[in-house]
């Protein structure tokens, strides 16, 4: 499976939770699936979809998802041991892992060659931490979502892309009506 | 009252609850304080984009945030600055160690000091200048303007107005 079938898959367990979801194609891919005001496109800001999320995790209570990339964990990767020192029970990073740069035209990532995303969260201290194949994303993440544990879920899927329009509402728009949800 | 406790005391005074902070020699006194109270959540960050990355999650998580960080953070962080906080207009207040000014013993941190100004400035980021203790009376004022006006906004502090770099 590709990101894009995953998110379908998944997107009804994600509309009713708060996504911070991952520059590119990835936001494009699940605004154009089911754009939902508890969804925080990144528009820009390659690496921090974990931070983000990691953030609004700490400062209120309900569940927050972050739909990341291998690429931009691998751009960012201080944030494993920030949250694995800190996590929150109501906080789960999923790192979509095709092992690939999709959004630049799948450019392969040391992820899909010999770095181990799952190994080095739980050498950065993550207790839960998972990897899941691409076929068993949905099951999975509500398994997760029931355990009320602060997770990291590393999603193991193919590398590819669908072709969805570019996001082009404004950002503070995206970012009032999220903050609106958020509040809610 | 040391000026560790007044800044400390201003972000509490302004409702400042989520801290994030990636030392410097300069600032060890103020994050020791930020740790120390009961009304500040401090995480510490391993790069100051991150740090950025996590306050504005808390910000829209209803939380006011700040960052303490060395200037030389801002050649990490300006993309950020840009992308993130300025393009979805997000308020936060940067409290930078201003390095490489007046009494600086590490010829290194010159080589920032000199872009720290032209940088803020071209990314049009409200700058304020401690050099004196008593310059400190304005941040009360610029964490109001900064939660007014939705902007990053920068406090730099140099070593003056640290008093120096002790026994260095
Ligand atoms: C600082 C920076 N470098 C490079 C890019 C270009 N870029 C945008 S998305 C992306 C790929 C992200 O890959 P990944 O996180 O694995 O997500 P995927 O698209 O594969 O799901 C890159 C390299 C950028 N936006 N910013
Ligand atoms: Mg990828």
């Amino acid at each position: 499976m590709i990101r894009s079938e995953i998110l379908k898959e998944i997107a009804p367990i994600l509309r009713d939770e708060l996504v911070v979801c991952n520059i590119g194609i990835p936001s494009q891919e699940l605004h154009a699936i089911d754009d939902q005001p508890t969804n925080f496109y990144m528009l820009g800001t390659m690496g921090l979809a974990s931070s983000i999320g990691f953030g609004l995790a700490l400062a209120q209570d309900k569940l927050v998802i972050s739909i990341d990339g291998d690429g931009s964990v691998l751009t960012n990767l201080g944030t494993l041991p920030t949250i694995g020192n800190n996590m929150p029970s109501n906080y789960i990073l999923m790192i979509i892992d095709n092992g690939s740069y999709g959004s630049t035209g799948d450019q392969p990532t040391y992820a899909g060659m010999r770095t181990d995303l799952a190994a080095m969260a739980k050498a950065a201290g993550c207790e839960n931490v998972i990897e899941v194949q691409d076929v068993d994303t949905g099951a999975k993440l509500q398994e997760v979502i029931d355990s009320g544990k602060g997770t990291v879920m590393v999603v193991k899927c193919d590398s590819g892309n669908a072709k969805m329009p570019v996001i082009t509402m404004d950002p503070v728009v995206i970012r009032d009506r999220f903050m609106k949800a958020v509040a809610s | 009252m040391s000026i560790d406790t007044k800044i400390v005391d201003d972000l509490v005074a302004n409702d400042v609850s989520f801290v994030t902070t990636v030392p410097c020699k300069q600032l060890a006194g103020v994050i020791e304080e930020v740790e120390a109270r009961d009304e500040i959540f401090h995480i510490p960050s391993n790069k100051e984009d991150e740090g950025m990355g996590l306050c504005a999650g808390a910000w829209m998580g209803g939380k006011r945030p700040a960052i303490i960080m060395q200037n030389t953070a801002i050649g990490v962080t300006i993309n950020t600055l840009a992308t993130l906080t300025q393009y979805y207009r997000m308020p936060l207040p940067m409290i930078i160690s201003y390095r490489g000014e007046l009494r600086e013993p590490v010829a290194c941190q010159v080589e920032m000091a000199v872009h720290t100004k032209a940088l803020l400035n071209q990314m049009h980021i409200p700058t304020y200048h401690f050099h004196k203790e008593s310059d400190a009376d304005e941040l009360d004022a610029i964490l109001k303007y900064t939660f007014m006006c939705n902007k990053p906004v920068a406090i730099l502090t140099d070593a003056s107005f640290w008093g120096g770099y002790g026994d260095q």
